[in-house]
């Protein structure tokens, strides 16, 4: 008589974690809204506070538009865990007999999928609303799709280490806010110096070698994290 | 090897040899740093330059040096607490990290007080100003989340992480910040080269360095040797001393 394994390989785990997060959360569209709206809002603020005046906010709309994406991300953080953590599946995860940096991993990927990217196809449409100079839009949306994926990955580790807590969102964005500081350095001199007319490609180079460290690093990171936060 | 590992690690053993030592290094601090506050503030030549301005140097740069030395050692013990669960590690970390904070704090002021004589403004968004002012809130993290956990383990642990991770930014946020502004001059003091100060400003300068260190190693004793207590206060040994010492027995403290 043949037994019929279950199936418990390290794809077959990636690929149902991936799913399960994907579902979750397309089953919660005000969620994943919440970050773009927030950009939105943010970014209409800026002409309110400072001038319309459209030479004025081309010159500062590359900052801008880094530091308002940066922060949505930010914000969004707070949930990555804390459903799993508040339901028990993240206990479960933490038992699975497949890795845990790379199930981490998986949940980050998908994080990324609903708000990095959404945030980065969405910044070109806001940049047009702050006069952000032509040539520019395609380096704004490479930039911050490949920088955000850095931003979920160093932010994981700050969700991980407070998820546990009660109150940790002020927490958190002592923690993860002063790591971001490379990415936007790069993220937003690349939009620069489209906007001045130079090649972006190095700080998109550099974008992209941060964003392979994170991914070589932050797994091990979130892993121990969420070991502290739910072993004690 | 490993004995004497284990036994550095056991904070009794930790807190003998440390009532030995603890009067040379306060001893040290205190000759150094009033040997090298008076030989710079007072005997060193003024720069051509800068004319007097300059003597904040001498706590200036030992002051930042010591910040992110802190911080290493900070790491350097938070990784010791995470692999070999040595508490005396996570004893000196809850120490050094307020000390590095306020070495932070001290090289930032001191630098801003420099900078209205010699920039002609307190602060310029300079690439070691800021990358100073990043660690400071590294550090400003690492305690915040201690102090969030309500068990101490748990608090520990995740300032271990926190501060490992922080050591790895570092050295990113430095080149970053530097790549995108500097203003600042140059490191005074480094390993490969000669100093382009003349003797007499940097030798007073390296005695403060060492003085600090020395003040360092002195209040990171001192306060690890209360926190045993503290944490330890359960334990017989802590218990005799203690007892030993209400009852009129003062030996060995």
């Amino acid at each position: 008589m043949q037994v019929v394994e279950p199936k418990t390989g390290l794809a077959v785990a990636v690929k149902a974690t991936v799913k399960r997060d994907l579902t979750l959360l397309l089953r919660r569209r005000g969620e994943v809204l919440n970050p773009l709206v927030f950009f939105a809002l943010v970014i209409t603020l800026f002409p309110l506070g400072i001038s319309p005046d459209t030479d004025l906010l081309a010159e500062i709309a590359p900052g801008l538009l880094w530091v308002a994406a940066l922060l949505a991300t930010q914000l969004s953080l707070d949930v990555l865990f804390r459903g799993d953590f508040d339901d028990g599946s993240l206990e479960q995860l933490l038992l699975a007999p497949q890795p845990l940096p790379a199930l981490v991993l998986s949940k980050v990927l998908v994080h990324w999928l609903l708000t990095g990217l959404p945030l980065a196809v969405m910044a070109p449409l806001l940049g047009v609303m702050l006069a952000l100079p032509a040539g520019s839009y395609a380096v704004l949306a490479v930039s911050l799709a490949l920088g955000s994926a850095s931003l979920s990955l160093i932010g994981a580790i700050g969700a991980a280490l407070t998820v546990g807590l009660a109150r940790g969102g002020v927490l958190l964005s002592l923690l993860v806010l002063p790591l971001y500081i490379p990415v936007l350095i790069f993220g937003a001199g690349a939009v620069q110096v489209a906007v001045l007319g130079g090649n972006a490609a190095p700080h998109l180079a550099l974008l992209g070698a941060l964003l392979a460290l994170a991914l070589m690093l932050a797994p091990w990171a979130i892993a121990a994290a969420l070991r502290i936060s739910i072993n004690g | 090897m490993w004995a004497f590992i284990h036994k550095l690690g056991s904070p009794k053993w930790f807190y003998a040899i440390s009532t030995r030592l603890l009067p040379w290094f306060w001893a040290a601090a205190a000759v150094l740093l009033m040997v090298g506050a008076a030989w710079g503030l007072a005997f060193a030549p003024s720069d051509y330059q800068q004319g007097n301005s300059f003597r904040i140097i001498y706590v200036h740069v030992p002051a930042a040096i010591l910040a992110q030395s802190c911080f290493v050692a900070l790491a350097v013990a938070g990784g010791i607490f995470l692999v070999w669960k040595i508490r005396l590690a996570d004893m000196a970390a809850t120490v050094i990290a307020p000390f590095g904070a306020a070495m932070t704090f001290l090289a930032l002021f001191s630098g801003a007080v420099w900078g209205v004589p010699t920039w002609g403004t307190w602060w310029v968004w300079d690439a070691r100003l800021t990358s100073m002012l990043i660690q400071l809130f590294l550090y400003l993290g690492i305690i915040a989340l201690r102090g969030a956990f309500a068990s101490r383990d748990s608090g520990a642990k995740a300032a271990s992480v926190l501060a490992l991770v922080g050591v790895v930014n570092i050295p990113i946020i430095k080149y970053s910040v530097e790549w995108w502004n500097t203003l600042h001059q140059p490191a005074t003091f480094t390993l490969t080269e000669r100093p382009a100060m003349p003797v007499e400003m940097w030798l007073p300068l390296l005695v403060m360095v060492l003085g600090f260190y020395c003040f360092f190693i002195a209040l990171t004793l001192t306060r690890t040797r209360s926190e045993i207590l503290r944490r330890e206060s359960a334990k017989r040994w802590v218990r005799e001393l203690v007892e030993g010492r209400t009852g009129g027995d003062t030996d060995g403290l």
